[in-house]
């Protein structure tokens, strides 16, 4: 038991503080005046120039917010969180909405590319892997592998959309993209540039009163990123949005919305950071993706907003409210998430199998350490016939943290020959954290067939010992095993992503052991 | 050459002392087996070999090559050429038993000081020592140890074994739990691992394992100590006799 202790005594003096995408960015800022009100939310809509219509339903949600509760039901302690006190927007001055590359000021610009993400439109995100080099996994096989390597021998190339704070800066490979049909911008240009299509999908997924913060969110959300794929268009690259806070005490609540027209294709991923900061800033945002018949979207999530010190202190509060729909039928959306920060983390990316035949996805590896916690995990609601649905969770908790999966698998009546496969792993390490698993199931028709499986596991004094005496150090020895643990979702991130992320693991948990 | 001197060992958790006064030569070159009843400290001095921290030395001393062990950690002592093969191996779901295979020569390649390998030398190596042992492509594959017969499990024991090239070579057990087919097999592929540079600690229950690995010296372990010594011809008597005179308890 020697070896836990040890575990234990480490922990203690793990340093957080190491997160690496900790510093502040110098720039000035236009902020709206502290608190929410009607006002306020007025304030925003007219910063962005948005239409009549979008005020009003900015306004709609704000008084709906108001008669609203916060939701109590998950298994996270947090202070109470005091929405007057914050600031609902907050832009780089001079910024109004994204400009060409040359115009954006270069502090911005040096700050993206201080976290790894170029927005100079020749290089590669990340740059894993060039295009056409084999897959460093290839013949290990996965139902994704062959679509990513398609992608990248194809384009090689990843766009993407900065939103600092609350506006979108710059939305790299535009016109590239638009070449094929696709839409990608800030949901600020989409609502002036194609206001039709927002005005027919925007809350038609996740609707104004849904829930506390997302309602929250429809009234003051600031800025985000608009997808539009058209019918049969496969999107030729990877789309992806990074997010980063910057500000002090202000809150980010973005929305994005993706919309996927018959027998489209596209891929998408999110990447999160924010400042080390001794207060803790509210993260909330509002992600609908909607999937007409035929359709696929591939969601991939890496959220390492900071998670508070070694004590707890600071870190993000993040509550999220994340739902596709596949309205037409064999429609497909995939939810792939890496959850490695935040002090808080409340999200639930779910999928409405509304088409028949269609069908839902959710791999996620959440990891926590220190304080954080996370309560985390899917809805899969079956409405169509033959709707079918898998869940592959993979819960890693260290030092003192808490990590909770809640999911819940519902077959409607009409939805003849539901299947769900739900696998939920949790691993421990050390002995001062937990993992809960909260599964729900609710089947209202008899064909359905739902499938369940979970299991908590320790990474055992005995496998590290195993590992050790074969030469491996007993930090080599649990990435190797946790690598291993998390391998069936890992499988299912975009090829340019699974290196980076490889590695986020083994940073998250540095010093989670002796 | 191995050199175990007074060796006293107990339990970190509850103080119980499993190991009373062990002295022990293996010179190079040599495979000695170490028989002994249950609860007589078999295991626990191969664990206490390979630097378990279960288990706390109070007193005497282990030397390999001449140089006290004692303070290293396990994967030091790996490094410096130990090896145990274990009784129960354990399960790492996830991890390709290739990736773990490489993992580990990597790890004490770098600590012997010699590069790592390439993909294709160690593929090439793997897959020779593999198809000496019966070990398929599709093991090699397949997560290390899980959904594992007994006898892969084994089997997969040497094969680490004979890919990391250890100087001293402690086999716990390696016999039980398998048939007469499956002894054959590992013995023979820790056999050929004999040779002038090596020393082999082979703990067995039983006389049968001992046909295979035929051993220049057979010890006798009880109640925590070495009771007797002899050639192989030990091992014969005591299938016969049984261990009651050493035990001081009728058969």
């Amino acid at each position: 038991m020697a070896a836990v202790q040890e575990t234990i005594e480490q922990v203690k003096s793990i340093d957080v503080d190491k997160y690496k995408y900790g510093f502040e960015t110098d720039i000035e800022t236009e902020k709206a005046p502290q608190g929410l009100s009607e006002d306020i939310v007025r304030f925003i809509s007219e910063k962005k120039g948005e239409p009549a219509w979008m005020l009003e339903w900015r306004l709609d949600a704000y008084r709906r917010w108001r008669a609203l509760k916060e939701p109590t039901w998950a298994k996270l302690k947090y202070p109470k969180i005091d929405f007057d006190s914050l600031y609902y927007y907050a832009a780089p001055k001079g910024v109004s909405g994204p400009k060409s590359l040359d115009e954006v000021d270069p502090e911005i610009l040096a700050t993206y590319a201080k976290l790894g993400i170029p927005l100079k439109e020749q290089e590669i995100l990340a740059g894993v892997r060039k295009a056409g080099e084999p897959s460093p996994n290839a013949g290990t096989s996965g139902e994704g592998h062959e679509e990513a390597n398609g992608y990248a021998s194809l384009a090689g190339k990843v766009a993407v959309d900065a939103v600092f704070d609350s506006v979108s800066v710059v939305t790299t490979f535009k016109k590239e993209l638009a070449k094929a049909g696709v839409i990608f911008c800030s949901i600020s240009e989409a609502l002036r540039e194609h206001p039709d299509l927002v005005k027919k999908y925007l809350g038609t997924v996740v609707p104004q009163s849904d829930n506390f913060y997302a309602a929250l969110n429809s009234a003051v959300f600031s800025d985000g990123s608009f997808v539009y794929v058209p019918e049969g268009v496969r999107c030729p690259m990877e789309l992806s949005t990074y997010f980063r806070i910057n500000e002090k005490n202000t809150g980010q609540f973005e929305r994005t919305l993706i919309i996927a027209d018959k027998g489209s294709y596209v891929s998408y991923l999110e990447g999160c950071t924010a400042p080390t900061r001794d207060e803790n800033q509210l993260h909330a945002a509002v992600v609908e993706l909607i999937a007409l018949d035929d359709a696929e979207i591939k969601y991939s999530t890496v959220q390492n907003w900071y998670p508070g010190d070694k004590d707890g202190k600071g870190g993000i509060f993040n509550f999220v409210t994340k739902r596709g729909d596949c309205r037409g039928k064999n429609a497909k959306i995939s939810w792939t998430q890496v959850e490695t920060g935040s002090a808080i983390t409340w999200k639930y990316p779910s999928c409405i199998l509304r088409g028949d035949n269609s069908r839902g996805e959710f791999y996620s590896i959440a990891i926590s350490n220190g304080h954080q916690q996370v309560d985390s995990g899917t809805k899969m609601i079956h409405l169509g016939r033959n709707t079918t649905s898998r869940i592959i969770s993979k819960g890693i908790a260290a030092g003192f943290s808490q990590n909770t999966y809640r999911g819940l698998v519902s077959a409607h009546r009409k939805a003849t020959g539901a299947r769900n496969f739900t696998n939920c792993d949790s691993l421990l390490i050390g002995d001062k954290c937990g993992a809960h698993t909260v599964p729900y199931i609710e089947a209202r028709n008899s064909s359905a067939q739902f499938e369940h499986e979970a299991t908590t596991s320790k990474i055992s004094d005995n496998m590290l010992f195993y590992c050790t005496q074969r030469g491996l150090s007993e930090e080599e020895a649990v990435a190797l095993v946790v690598n291993g643990f998390v391998r069936d979702v890992l499988q299912h991130l975009p090829m340019e992503f699974m290196a980076e992320t490889q590695k986020l693991i083994g940073i998250s948990l540095e010093g989670s052991v002796g | 050459m191995l050199e175990i001197k007074n060796l006293h060992a107990r339990i970190a958790d509850d103080g119980a002392e499993i190991l009373r006064g062990i002295d022990l030569v293996v010179p190079k070159g040599e495979v000695h087996a170490i028989m002994g009843p249950n609860g007589s400290g078999k295991s626990t001095l191969a664990y206490v070999l390979a630097g378990r921290d279960d288990y706390e030395v109070t007193e005497g001393d282990i030397f390999w090559n001449g140089e006290s062990i004692l303070e290293m950690g396990p994967d030091e002592r790996a490094a410096k050429g130990v090896f145990l093969a274990f009784q129960y191996p354990m399960e790492i779901p996830g991890v390709a038993t290739m990736t773990f295979l490489r993992a580990a020569l990597n790890a004490v390649r770098k600590k012997r000081g010699l590069k790592e390998l390439t993909t294709p030398e160690f593929m090439k190596l793997v897959r020779a020592k593999a198809a000496e042992l019966g070990v398929s492509d599709e093991m090699l594959k397949r997560p290390l140890n899980v959904g594992f017969s007994g006898g892969e499990k084994k089997r997969m024991e040497i094969l680490q074994m004979s890919v990391l090239e250890p100087t001293l070579c402690v086999l716990d057990e390696t016999d039980s739990g398998l048939d007469i087919d499956a002894i054959r097999i590992v013995s023979e592929g820790a056999t050929k691992l004999r040779g002038p540079d090596r020393a082999m600690l082979v703990i067995t229950h039983y006389q049968r394992l001992l046909n295979y690995i035929v051993p220049d010296k057979v010890h006798i372990l009880a109640k925590g100590r070495i009771q007797k010594t002899g050639g192989k011809e030990l091992a014969l008597e005591l299938e016969k006799s049984g261990y009651a005179d050493f035990t001081g308890k009728a058969a």
